[in-house]
């Protein structure tokens, strides 16, 4: 129910669903998700291998392959119909007003061009601008992400730089058009734990800075718990939690959620030694028609009526909603394992 | 530094281990000299697990090296049970020592079958016959979890927890009293990691073995280590007992690292490490500490001279800021 009072959300999603044509059939990848990213607000999309997390966001930039089927009720960025749009229209909002932030900065720069063409490649093709003050920006913006010699970098080419200065550099390119929304994806993962949280700050300073939306994937929970504003639990094409980081983390109601807190030690809360929880089983195989619940092949609180459709849940007053057939994710007379 | 008692061998013993490479910059660069390991003396205990953390480029994987015989150290010796090991040895070495890798997708030879994989070792120091190796395939996969029927299979019928389970399966048939894990349970999602975490922790118990857990994820090296040791630009700056240096860090480097753990704890934000520039080019270290560049509390005696260990109770530090002198001749370079 939209709230009057509240501004349109940047991003919507209703229904999105995406489908691959595989040898067997069709794999099922992402089915019916949907989400809301309002002005200046986080959402981390966390989930496992094979969940679906990076598919859903190269659907949203429009980059999937040819082959990949992709459908939505409804997806706007800023009130422009996303699922429609023309080749043109995406091409004139990516790099532009939404832009992407990829896991590898090595295979993601191009080794060929200087740091100075590639940054201000974007800029150079969305505005009016001349060479000069293009590359001022650049330098601008990399002094910005906290690279020293900001000037004497445009001329290097992507080898020459560390990890963690190349996952600066991809963060300056993705803001030379200073984009209303940013999708960063397992933008930490490759990098040491020094300069992740280096790296983390920034993008949530800038992000403040900027106003800017920003959907960050990934599957390291601690990285969520402190980047989140909203966070969406991703299992096997679903969203089977969202809600706040607060809401989620502090009172999860999917088993699967519950499951991943207990899987990962916690200092300071988890024993030095002692057994962590485990998820057993594998992920399901989505190709082929895919009913009930997704997660019931290894969930703790299985009963019979997870093979059937199961009900969207709604647990406080917030945003917090959860996929179970148990009202509050745990069957009968079961208890909550911390 | 010892983690045994005066009267007890140590399983594992580094004594004063360096490792220098020549290393070309550009085309016609000139060689220059990277110590990659810069004077390393640990002491490990039967059934420790030692934890190995640092940034990339610190060392840790070249230490490694070493004690997999995979690399000759230029200087210093590695003892196992007290015995001196010569790296040109290394079949007595991969007897007693054993490695787990990061990634079970690239560790493991994709057209050989699971048991060609595990009994490969047995093959390998000429140990049974087929049948014999065959029963203690057979048995191994069921000490890590996995069932007899997939020893027909190949890797890639496998999922990234089984194949990991495959590599220690590997790693544990020659009864190796030592195992290096590098960093293994990075490739692994949330779910399979703790699983195997778990199995890291029977496999120590019911056998004694003792690992050296190289890690860059500090929340499980504090789950499953029993001592660990931080090391930065080849040296270890620090190495105590898990709850000393959890509870009390003492070095401006370690008490950065932790800081940069991000725990699932909303609304605390992401924290200020205040390591405020990149790590340091290896081949032209920072005089004085290494660290000091990066230290928020560098004094002017860390730009010019270099700290040396200094005991505490439980290990050692290598900082000015506990004394850090000179105070007996080291075999350093």
């Amino acid at each position: 129910m939209p709230d009057p009072l509240l501004p349109e959300p940047l991003l919507t999603v209703r229904g999105l669903t995406i489908d691959i044509p595989v040898g067997g059939g069709t794999l099922h990848a992402v089915r019916g998700i949907d989400f809301d990213v309002n002005r200046g607000e986080t959402l981390c999309i966390v989930g496992e291998s094979g969940s679906g997390k990076s598919l859903t966001s190269l659907a949203l930039m429009g980059l999937l392959g040819g082959r990949i089927d992709r459908r939505a009720a409804r997806m706007e960025f800023d009130g422009i119909d996303l699922t429609g749009a023309n080749k043109r229209t995406m091409r004139a909002l990516r790099g532009d007003r939404m832009s992407m932030i990829f896991q590898e900065p090595m295979t993601s720069l191009n080794p060929a061009y200087s740091i100075g063409d590639q940054l201000t490649e974007a800029l150079l093709l969305h505005r009016d601008i001349s060479r000069d003050a293009a590359r001022a920006r650049a330098v601008e913006l990399l002094e910005k992400v906290g690279i020293t010699a900001a000037a004497s970098r445009l001329g290097q080419y992507p080898h020459q730089l560390s990890g963690g200065l190349r996952q600066r550099v991809m963060i300056a390119m993705a803001l030379m058009c200073e984009p209303e929304l940013i999708i960063a994806d397992e933008p930490t993962t490759a990098l040491d734990v020094t300069i992740q949280a280096q790296i983390l700050r920034l993008l949530v300073e800038l992000g403040r800075e900027m106003n800017m939306a920003m959907i960050l994937i990934t599957h390291d929970l601690g990285v969520v718990a402190r980047v989140a504003d909203k966070v969406a639990v991703m299992y096997a094409g679903e969203l089977v939690e969202t809600g706040s980081a607060d809401e989620v983390f502090n009172a999860p109601m999917h088993p699967y959620t519950r499951g991943l807190l207990r899987c990962i030690p916690q200092p300071g809360k988890t024993e030095r030694g002692a057994r962590l929880g485990t998820i057993p089983g594998i992920v399901p195989s989505l190709v082929g028609k895919v009913s009930g619940c997704p997660f019931r092949t290894r969930c703790d609180q299985v009963v019979d009526a997870c093979r059937q459709d199961v009900p969207h849940r709604h647990p406080g007053a917030g945003e917090h909603a959860f996929r179970c057939v148990h009202e509050n994710g745990l069957r009968a007379g079961g208890e909550v394992v911390t | 530094m010892t983690a045994t008692s005066k009267a007890e061998t140590p399983v594992l013993e580094l004594r004063g281990v360096t490792k220098t490479y020549s290393v070309k910059q550009g085309l016609f660069g000139t060689a220059k000299p990277l110590t990659a390991v810069n004077d390393v003396s640990l002491s490990l205990g039967r059934g420790q697990v030692l934890g190995l953390v640092g940034e990339s480029g610190c060392g840790k994987s070249t230490l490694a090296k070493i004690l997999l015989g995979l690399e000759a150290p230029t200087q210093g010796e590695v003892r196992v049970d007290g015995e001196r090991i010569d790296a040109a040895d290394r079949r007595k070495l991969a007897r007693r020592i054993q490695p787990i890798f990061q990634d079970p997708y690239s560790s493991l030879n994709p057209r050989k079958s699971i048991e060609d994989i595990v009994s490969l070792p047995l093959l390998v120091h000429d140990v049974g016959d087929s049948a014999s190796r065959s029963k203690a395939v057979r048995e191994i996969l069921d000490i890590v979890g996995l069932p007899a029927r997939v020893m027909q299979t190949y890797p890639s019928q496998m999922s990234g927890g089984q194949r990991q389970r495959v590599a220690i399966a590997r790693a544990l048939i020659m009864k190796p009293e030592i195992v290096i894990c590098d960093e293994p349970t990075s490739a692994l999602d949330v779910s399979v990691q703790s699983q195997i975490l778990n199995l890291l922790g029977d496999l120590r118990a019911e056998f004694g073995l003792t690992y050296l857990f190289i890690s860059h994820d500090l929340a499980v090296v504090e789950h499953l280590a029993t001592r660990v040791a931080v090391m930065y630009l080849g040296r270890i700056v620090e190495e105590t007992q898990v709850a000393d240096l959890f509870d009390t860090p003492r070095h401006p480097y370690t008490q950065a690292l932790l800081k940069s753990v991000l725990t699932p704890d909303p609304g605390q934000g992401v924290p200020d490490t205040e390591l405020g520039m990149e790590y340091p080019n290896p081949i032209a270290p920072p005089p004085g500490c290494h660290f000091h560049p990066r230290c928020p509390v560098a004094m002017d005696k860390c730009r010019t001279d270099r700290p040396y260990p200094v005991a505490t109770p439980d290990g050692h530090v290598e900082c000015h800021l506990f004394g850090g002198e000179q105070t007996q001749p080291t075999k350093s370079a």
